[in-house]
């Protein structure tokens, strides 16, 4: 049986809100008088607030971790879960050494590197090998391991040519894959990780996600994965913690963890964007629904159903076609399809586009529609997470039987 | 539950609350290369981005001592212990800078690495030793340019006599950089919560140099005076450097004593705060 590496327990964390400023001193003079003179109870540290943000606590004082505890064992992929604000960071922070805790203690069995960021302390003056040295080191490596791995660093990184030159004539894409370079070499028994791989192209992201796999099937080590992508953590990791308000929720596997989230995932069936970026232009999405083949509003659907999907925007006007496009994901963030206007070429000059989908493919499950306008080349508006739609099981073939095993999406297809 | 942890030798504990004297010297030895690092890393990024490059090391004394030598050697008539004015200044300005380098440069550690110190956990101790050492550099070429001066003064005849205190030089210099260490650790502490304090620093500085022997000689200073000009602790130590090199100040065991004990006294104290904060500081910047 393999033996705890990391420990935590009964971790909490606070956090001052508010400015700090004005009256700090007189209140630092009181804190130290009452805990450290008269050895009380810290009194600005109120017991049982979580960290809830849409409601208004009663103090200043607010906690991002309260009272984790958990064991992770050598040789395990851990990733770590929930919403923003949920104290994911807060936990990286904590074990990676940046911050120290409030209350509680993290055992720690081995080198810990943690990568909250690629190219920490990168200098632009610098060349490619001087920031691979500087950035290793500062990652806590000893110079002579470094120059042991050098060449292999240089080759993973794929900049060998740009080696000599100061990283201020790199190119944002080659920046991070030196810096990711350093940090996927380290020689450290846990490694922690944030979602730095959401930078990068796509290619060299899934070197990345392969390396982080190697690192802890085949070399033994351990690794904390934070993501927010459901089937990163899937892929990578063996082991699932969830988080929700800064205390802990659910522990397990890692297919059982992104289940345990997103079922208590809140789903909207109305309009309610995760993120909405609106250009300066102001023509915006307004409304988003979900209606079936007689325009009526639904909540569910089935599969092999017509369905519409009605984007309402909201402008002074329009004077152009535009472009409209959603995106289907499912709930483990894995993109399904594409409907754009740009695919059909046929841009509208409309503020109620309507879209048909006249046998809707995928299997039940829960799918979040990514909505977008877009003139030209210039993105208009974009709603993340826009709605969720639920699919439930349909008779797709009208036959009344459904294949005994299907995946994703259902074919249409003809036998003669 | 106690024998299962004992059972399990845990190579890190991360705690809330820690012992004062808890700093980490071990960590902060596994740590050197990156010392170095940031030193050629300072050293480098520093003449790539001038057009002078380190001739700035020399113009910013020579200037200063040429200023002094104007305004407190000609107009004001102050006395420089029968010195040339010139090897008097140069003297007090090459020293001085480099605790003021130290000073000011180590009290803004915080503030100025608030993002690398918010992503990776090394020793923060490291950076503010880096400075020091940085600084250190320069020094060094100042005091070739220093050395340089008092031979070209040595071959027109002036009058001065380097001294056995010699030996101490790099005792003073040892002293120098941790007072200076010690000070602008303390100041990079308390500025994470009350920034009022790192705009008193750099005239603080300032101000400080004239309650030092830099532009008089001690024996100058009127008696009244004296006593205070000597609670300073460079004091002592700018006026032993003097008589080491030109053979003139002050230098007893007591006023370099002085110096020493409350040197050991703010490097302690800075380690101390500086260690305290540099758990949470993260959280307040």
């Amino acid at each position: 049986m393999s033996s705890p590496v990391i420990k935590v327990e009964n971790l909490s964390k606070a956090y001052q809100l508010g400015k700090i400023g004005t009256g700090t001193i007189s209140r630092d003079i009181e804190r130290f008088w009452i805990t450290k003179v008269m050895g009380k109870e810290d009194p600005f540290l109120k017991i049982g607030e979580t960290n809830d943000r849409s409601v208004k606590g009663q103090s200043d004082i607010v906690w991002s971790l309260k009272d984790i505890n958990f064991e992770i064992n050598q040789g395990e992929a851990v990733g770590i879960i929930g919403k923003n604000g949920a104290g994911k960071s807060t936990l990286l922070k904590l074990l990676s050494r940046v911050t120290g805790p409030t209350t509680g203690e993290i055992k720690v069995k081995g080198r810990i590197a943690s990568l909250l960021e690629v190219g920490t302390g990168f200098h632009p003056e610098l060349t490619g090998k001087e920031n691979i040295y500087l950035n290793g080191a500062i990652l806590g490596m000893r110079k002579k391991e470094i120059t042991r791995k050098l060449d292999e660093i240089i080759d993973f990184s794929g900049v060998e040519r740009y080696i000599d030159t100061p990283v201020k004539r790199y190119s944002s894409g080659m920046y991070v894959r030196l810096a990711f370079a350093v940090a996927a070499h380290l020689e450290s028994e846990i490694l922690i990780v944030d979602e730095v791989l959401a930078v990068g192209d796509a290619e060299f992201q899934k070197k990345c996600l392969g390396k982080m796999g190697d690192i802890s099937k085949g070399q033994g080590r351990t690794v904390l994965f934070v993501s927010h992508n459901m089937a990163s953590v899937k892929n990578i990791c063996s082991k699932g913690i969830v988080l929700e308000n800064g205390q802990f929720a659910f522990s397990g596997h890692s297919d059982a963890a992104v289940d345990f989230y997103t079922s208590n995932k809140e789903i909207n069936s109305f309009f309610k964007p995760l993120h909405q970026k609106t250009s300066p232009k102001n023509i915006k999405i307004s409304d988003i629904t979900i209606l079936n083949r007689d325009f009526k509003k639904v909540e569910r659907i089935l599969s092999g159903e017509t369905i519409n999907i009605k984007i309402k925007i909201e402008s002074s006007g329009l004077k152009k076609p535009i472009h409209f496009g959603i995106g289907i994901y499912n709930q483990d963030d894995v993109p399904q399809f594409h409907c754009s206007t740009e695919s059909l070429l046929t841009p509208l000059l409309t503020d109620e586009a309507i879209l048909t989908i006249p046998k809707w493919p995928l299997i039940e499950g829960n799918y979040y529609i990514n909505a977008y306008l877009r003139e030209g080349k210039e993105t208009l508006d974009y709603a993340q997470e826009a709605i969720w739609l639920t699919c439930e099981k349909g008779d797709f073939y009208n036959t009344g039987v459904l294949p005994s095993w299907n995946k994703g999406f259902y074919c249409d297809y003809e036998w003669r | 539950m106690e024998n299962d942890d004992q059972s399990h030798d845990w190579d890190l504990i991360i705690k809330g609350h820690t012992s004062l004297f808890d700093v980490k010297f071990k960590d902060l030895w596994h740590y050197r290369d990156l010392l170095v690092l940031f030193v050629k890393r300072d050293f480098v990024s520093f003449y790539k981005q001038t057009v002078l490059g380190p001739l700035w090391f020399f113009i910013q004394p020579i200037f200063t001592t040429l200023v002094f030598s104007l305004v407190f050697g000609k107009l004001a008539g102050i006395s420089t212990d029968g010195l040339p004015k010139f090897l008097f200044y140069l003297s007090g300005i090459t020293a001085w800078n480099y605790f003021a380098d130290c000073l000011t440069k180590t009290s803004t550690v915080f503030r100025d690495n608030t993002n690398i110190f918010g992503k990776v956990y090394f020793p923060r101790l490291i950076m503010p030793l880096s400075i020091v050492v940085s600084n250190l550099v320069r020094f060094s070429v100042q005091m070739l340019l220093f050395i340089a001066v008092m031979i070209y003064f040595a071959i027109n005849g002036a009058q001065f006599q380097p001294t056995y205190a010699l030996v101490f030089f790099p005792f003073l210099i040892v002293l120098m950089a941790f007072l200076g260490l010690g000070i602008g650790l303390i100041i990079t502490a308390i500025t994470t919560k009350y920034k009022d304090l790192s705009f008193l620093v750099t005239f603080g500085v300032q101000l400080l140099m004239y309650a030092t022997t830099v532009i008089y000689p001690l024996s100058a200073a009127p008696e009244a005076y004296k006593k205070y000009i000597q609670l300073n602790p460079m004091t002592g130590i700018i006026e032993a450097f003097r008589f080491a090199f030109l053979g003139k100040g002050e230098f007893t065991v007591w006023s370099i004593g002085y110096s020493v004990v409350f040197t050991l006294i703010m490097l302690f104290l800075g380690i101390i705060i500086f260690n305290k904060t540099e758990k949470n500081f993260v959280d307040t910047v």
